[in-house]
């Protein structure tokens, strides 16, 4: 597979969505929470509660939509500040209440427009960064489609961040890179190359702790072992005391 | 060969004259005026003498426009004369991910810009009292964020933590640089971790954010500040305004994403001239408790 077929892949619109993946790994234990008390309910991003092997965890999500309805309803994943926001207020709740944070990434970017520049969107996602760097409690990002940019950054910034196969993790989307570097946006799989998103070759860097095998479908025996693991490393990272796992997790990108 | 034109000649009518040019005085006895004496402003187009530019700290006379300025004349009005020293100076970029054309733009860079790294780190005194000080430079890549660039920001504020200083950084930055791909990306969350740090340590961390400040660097330690300043009229955004009119095919509204438009939308402590801002930084500094370093034998 080249690294533009990864791109291809990441991008189909028959990838399972964090919608799908809630509801195989937490069943009707989930329990959806919205808003940020502050603008609105951004519907790019899905949290709430719900459990996994028993374990109450937080989960939030970055959702593209399934169909066309859908994905116009969440913005084809692209948050507006009040997303990041709402994200934020769930993770601080999940610290209070002591429960391990679980994020899936797929969205093109955070959006480019108006509102959300008007509303923040660069301080929306820096008080991200800054804020899970320090979140009392176990946090595992999993990208499931697309990585786009300081957009799924913003829900990043975990003790394990991993990747389906063939999704993508990039600074900038293969038509941003190619448009810049040839002027020429139709170049992106030139482009995907140079990049190095796949998440083999981010895995080679260190960027990732583990790549997921992708579910062939909905009724994939996939799910049941990937809910396993998602339980066994939070067990694992809750073992360590906080402030190890927090000198752990500020290492993590310290090194990069 | 072609005989090679001065362009100076040709679009010599386009000067002002001065007097004794009117005058139609010899060429030979006339006195020698290089051209770059005189810049336009690209605000009010009125040309002005680049003496009475330096002077005014780069700023326009007649209408208070901004000039960019490179990191070390922001340093030299900045920190007090002498003070400033250095950290990490011969630090420098390679291409790590083997990306096209990035050792030849690295190369131009350097010799452009005159610098290593399209940041500047130290630490120096303002009014005496001593601060971390963080530069970007536009002349570096337009300031954009590489790994070199991130690592010399966390090692500042590190030091800072440390230290127990306060860090005063300027921004300008066109987002983070592609060229190094995701590893850039990752520099706006190691850089925001030294920040929190820093933060929790109970520091005073003051941003000044200059013309342009864009993409990963708004989205991480230039929107961190606990009290954030801003040159009148500097360019704030996360997505730049090309990128926006793009994506929503209209033309965006006159002064949006202008310092002046992110103060009245509250994500902005105060726009500060250039004439006032080192008085400005000394004030907060000081309001604080960040105290004068004593001079030895004092």
């Amino acid at each position: 597979m080249s690294a533009f077929d990864h791109v291809t892949a990441a991008r189909a619109n028959d990838r399972p969505t964090s919608v799908d993946y809630i509801n195989k790994l937490f069943g009707d234990t989930f329990f959806e929470l919205h808003g940020d008390r502050r603008f609105s309910d951004d519907k790019a991003v899905i949290g709430g509660i719900g459990k996994i092997c028993d374990k109450p965890v937080t989960v939030i999500g970055l959702e593209k939509g399934r169909n066309l309805k859908e994905r116009m309803d969440h913005n084809f994943g692209s948050a507006h500040p009040e997303g990041y926001r709402k994200a934020l207020r769930l993770m601080k709740q999940a610290e209070k209440f002591h429960r391990p944070v679980l994020c899936f990434v797929d969205t093109s970017g955070a959006y480019c427009g108006i509102g959300a520049e008007e509303r923040g969107q660069g301080e929306a996602i820096a008080e991200n960064l800054m804020e899970m760097m320090t979140l009392r409690t176990p946090i595992i990002s999993v990208l499931i489609g697309e990585g786009g940019s300081g957009g799924a950054l913003a829900l990043a910034v975990a003790d394990e961040v991993w990747m389906l196969e063939n999704s993508i993790y990039s600074v900038i989307s293969p038509e941003g890179c190619a448009s810049i570097l040839w002027k020429d946006s139709s170049k992106t799989a030139e482009a995907s190359e140079c990049l190095k998103l796949t998440s083999q070759d981010l895995f080679k860097m260190g960027v990732i702790e583990r790549i997921i095998r992708e579910p062939r479908n909905l009724d994939s025996i996939m799910f049941e072992s990937f809910k396993g693991l998602i339980a066994r490393t939070f067990d694992k990272l809750e073992a360590v005391d906080t402030d190890t796992l927090l000198q752990k997790r500020y290492e993590r990108f310290r090194k990069f | 060969m072609c005989a090679v034109l001065n362009t100076s000649d040709i679009f010599n009518f386009l000067k002002p004259k001065n007097e004794l040019e009117k005058q139609g005085v010899e060429q030979d006895n006339r006195p020698y005026i290089p051209d770059e004496l005189w810049v336009k402003c690209p605000v009010c187009k009125t040309p002005v003498l680049s003496s009475d530019l330096a002077d005014n700290m780069k700023v326009c006379p007649k209408c208070g426009y901004h000039f960019r300025i490179p990191a070390r004349v922001r340093i030299d009005m900045t920190a007090d004369k002498g003070s400033f020293v250095e950290f990490d100076a011969d630090m420098t970029s390679k291409n790590i991910i083997d990306f096209p054309d990035y050792t030849r733009k690295l190369k131009n860079a350097k010799i452009n810009s005159g610098e290593n790294e399209s940041v500047i780190t130290g630490v120096a005194t303002i009014e005496g009292i001593k601060t971390v000080l963080v530069v970007m430079n536009s002349e570096f890549m337009m300031g954009s964020m590489g790994t070199v660039t991130g690592e010399k920001i966390t090692r500042a504020f590190e030091y800072a933590t440390d230290n127990g200083l306060p860090t005063v950084v300027f921004t300008v930055s066109g987002g983070a640089r592609m060229q190094e791909g995701i590893l850039s990306l990752m520099q706006m969350a190691k850089t925001s971790g030294a920040v929190k740090r820093h933060s929790d340590a109970g520091l005073l961390y003051i941003t000044v954010l200059t013309d342009p400040t864009t993409g990963g660097v708004t989205a991480s330690f230039a929107m961190e500040g606990d009290i954030i300043l801003s040159e009148p009229r500097a360019l704030i955004a996360f997505a730049g305004p090309r990128v926006i009119e793009q994506t929503i095919r209209q033309k965006l509204p006159k002064d949006f994403q202008s310092a002046e438009f992110l103060l009245e939308k509250g994500f902005i402590d105060a726009v500060v001239t250039r004439n006032e801002m080192k008085k400005t930084l000394a004030d907060l500094l000081e309001l604080h408790g960040c105290r004068t370093e004593e001079k030895e034998g004092e």
